[in-house]
C-alpha cells in the first residue's frame, strides 16, 4: 500500500500539485488519470521520489517515504520498478542487456539463470526473440515492452508505469493492460498507473483518481465511474463531440 | 555570482561524496573501467601524439633560434626540450587538449542520459548513478592519463629531435648528450602528479556539468562547453600551485 497524504507541489511560482491524499492499494492496479498536463507525471514522481514534496508525506506501508536516508531509499528502490513516459530505455544497450541491466547490478545471478529471467520477462510482453535489437532498431510500442520487462524483471513489491499504452494500438493495449494486471494480481503488487486511456481505466481501474487542475477532483472505483455525477468525471469520460452526442442520447432515451 | 559559485561548489563536494562510495556490484564497475579506459587511453592516442610531436618540434626550433649567439652550447636545446616537456607542456597542453576531447565527451553522455530519464531510472532502480557513471570515469581517467601523458613526453623529445638536427641545428650526439645531461628524477614524479591531478580535474568538472544538466539540446551543448572552460581554467590554477608546491 502506498498513500499520498496532503501533498504539495510547486515548480517556483507555479503550483501543480495542491493538497492531494489518497491511497494505493496492495494487489490492484490503481489508476490516476487526467488531462494532459494535470500533474500525473508530477505526481508519480513524487511518489517514487525524483522530486521531492513542498509539502505532505507518502507512506509505503508504514515506512514514511520522505524521511529515509539514501542507504534506505536504494534498499526500497530496489522493490520498486518504473515504467517511464518516455521509456529511459538504455540506447547503448540491447533489448536482452537492458532488462538484464538491474539483474547484472543486483543480483549474484548466474549467466543462465539471468537469461533465464530476461527470456521470460520478453515472452510475458511477447517479445520473445528481440533481445538481439537496439531500442533505436524497434518500434515505440515495442520500446514501452521492453520498458516494462525491464519493471518487473526484480519481481518489484510497487509497480510504477507512466502512460503504458500511449503509442500502441488497441490490441497490444488490452494484452499490455491485461499483463500490468496480472502481474500485480499474482504478485500482490501495489502498482499505480498514469493514464488518459478510458479503455485500461475502464478494463482495469481498481481504484481511480481523477487530478484535475492539481487537485484530486474524484476518486472511487471502476464500477462507480459511470454512476458518478461528477462533472470533471464525466466530462473527462465523455470528451469527444462523438461521446457526448452518445450520452445525450442515452440520457434522452 | 559569488553566491552562485558557492552552490556549484558545494554541489560538486556533495556530488563527490556520493561518488566515493562502494560499488553495488564490483563486475559491473570494473567492466565500465575497462571500457572507459579503453575510449580515454586508445581514443585519444592519435591526437596526443600529434600534439606532442609539435610541441617538442616547435621547442627545439624556437630555442635553437634564441641559443644562436654562442654563449650557450647547443647541446642545451636536447636538455632544454626535455625538461619543458616533462615539466610544464606535456602534462599541461595533453591535459587541456583532453579536457576538450574526453571531458566534453564524459558531460554530453552524462547531460544526454540525464535529458533521457536513464539517471532516473537508474536511481530508481536503486543505482547509485554517482558512483556508477563517475567514479569508472575517474578511476579510468587517473590511471590512463598519466601514461598518455609520459608517452607525449617521450614523442616530444622525439619530435624536437626531428625538427633540430637533420636541419642541421645541432648533431644527433649533441641532442642525445642534452637529453641526457642535467636530469633531476623529481621532475618525472612532478609530471605524473601534475597529470593526475589535471585528470582528476576535467573529469570531475565535466562530470559534474553533465550530471547536472536540465532543459534540453541548448543546455546540453551549454553543459560541454562549460565543463572544457571551467576544467581548463582549474587545470591552469592547479598548474601553478602544484608548481609551487612541488618547487619550494
Ligand atoms: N520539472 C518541472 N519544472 C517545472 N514545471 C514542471 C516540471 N514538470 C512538470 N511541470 C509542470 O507541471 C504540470 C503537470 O505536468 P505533468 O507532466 O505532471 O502532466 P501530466 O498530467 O503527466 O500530462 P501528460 O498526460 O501530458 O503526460 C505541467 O503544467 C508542467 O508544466
Ligand atoms: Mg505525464
Amino acid at each position: 500500500m502506498i498513500r499520498a497524504e496532503n501533498i504539495f507541489k510547486s515548480f517556483g511560482e507555479t503550483e501543480v500539485l495542491k493538497d492531494i491524499s489518497t491511497t494505493f492499494e496492495q494487489g490492484k492496479t490503481n489508476v490516476i488519470i487526467g488531462k494532459s498536463g494535470a500533474g500525473k507525471t508530477v505526481l508519480l514522481k513524487l511518489l517514487v521520489g525524483l522530486f521531492q514534496p513542498t509539502a505532505g508525506n507518502i507512506w509505503y506501508d508504514d515506512i514514511n517515504f520522505n524521511k529515509l536516508n539514501k542507504q534506505e531509499l536504494r534498499s526500497l528502490r530496489m522493490e520498486v520498478g518504473m515504467l517511464f513516459q518516455g521509456n529511459a530505455l538504455f540506447d547503448s544497450l540491447t533489448v536482452e542487456q537492458n532488462v538484464r541491466f538491474p539483474l547484472d547490478m543486483f543480483t549474484n545471478m548466474t549467466k543462465k539463470e539471468k537469461l533465464d529471467q530476461v527470456n521470460y520477462c520478453l515472452d510475458r510482453v511477447t517479445l520473445a526473440g528481440s533481445n538481439d535489437k537496439y531500442p533505436s532498431e524497434i518500434s515505440g510500442g515495442m520500446q514501452k515492452r521492453v520498458g516494462i520487462a525491464r519493471s518487473i524483471v526484480l519481481n518489484p513489491k510497487y509497480l510504477f508505469c507512466d502512460e503504458p499504452n500511449s503509442g500502441l494500438d488497441p490490441k497490444t493495449s488490452i494484452i499490455i493492460d491485461k499483463l500490468i494486471h496480472d502481474i500485480t494480481v499474482e504478485n500482490n503488487i501495489t502498482t499505480i498507473i498514469n493514464t488518459h486511456d478510458m479503455n485500461s481505466v475502464m478494463e482495469i481501474g481498481d481504484t481511480i483518481v481523477l487530478l484535475n487542475l492539481g487537485r484530486v477532483a474524484w476518486q472511487g472505483t471502476k464500477n462507480e465511474v459511470l454512476e458518478s455525477e461528477n462533472e470533471v468525471l464525466q466530462d473527462f469520460i465523455f470528451a469527444s463531440p462523438f461521446l457526448q452526442k452518445l450520452r445525450k442520447a442515452a440520457l434522452n432515451f | 555570482m559569488n553566491l552562485n559559485l558557492l552552490f556549484h561548489f558545494g554541489r560538486y563536494l556533495t556530488l563527490m561524496k556520493t561518488t566515493f562510495s562502494k560499488p553495488e556490484k564490483f563486475s559491473m564497475y570494473w567492466k565500465e573501467t575497462m571500457r572507459q579506459m579503453n575510449d580515454i587511453g586508445i581514443g585519444s592516442l592519435v591526437i596526443v601524439g600529434l600534439i606532442a610531436i609539435f610541441i617538442g618540434a616547435v621547442t627545439a626550433v624556437q630555442f635553437s633560434d634564441q641559443l644562436s649567439g654562442g654563449l650557450i652550447p647547443r647541446y642545451y636545446i636536447g636538455y632544454i626540450v626535455r625538461d619543458i616537456t616533462i615539466i610544464e607542456l606535456a602534462p599541461t597542453i595533453t591535459c587541456l587538449v583532453l579536457a576538450g576531447k574526453v571531458g566534453s565527451n564524459m558531460a554530453s553522455e552524462l547531460g544526454g542520459m540525464r535529458q533521457k530519464e536513464h539517471i532516473d531510472a537508474m536511481e530508481l532502480m536503486g543505482v547509485n548513478t554517482a558512483a556508477y557513471l563517475i567514479l569508472p570515469k575517474l578511476i579510468a581517467a587517473v590511471l590512463i592519463i598519466p601514461l598518455l601523458v609520459s608517452l607525449a613526453a617521450i614523442i616530444s623529445i622525439v619530435g624536437g629531435y626531428i625538427a633540430a638536427v637533420p636541419f642541421g641545428q645541432l648533431t644527433d650526439p649533441e641532442y642525445v648528450r642534452g637529453v641526457r645531461s642535467f636530469f633531476v628524477p623529481n621532475y618525472v614524479l612532478m609530471m605524473y602528479v601534475k597529470a593526475m591531478v589535471f585528470a582528476f580535474i576535467l573529469t570531475t568538472v565535466s562530470c559534474y556539468q553533465g550530471y547536472y544538466v536540465t532543459g534540453g539540446s541548448i543546455e546540453l551543448g551549454e553543459a560541454s562547453t562549460q565543463a572544457v572552460v571551467y576544467s581548463d581554467i582549474l587545470i591552469l590554477v592547479a598548474d601553478l600551485v602544484v608548481a609551487i608546491a612541488l618547487t619550494g
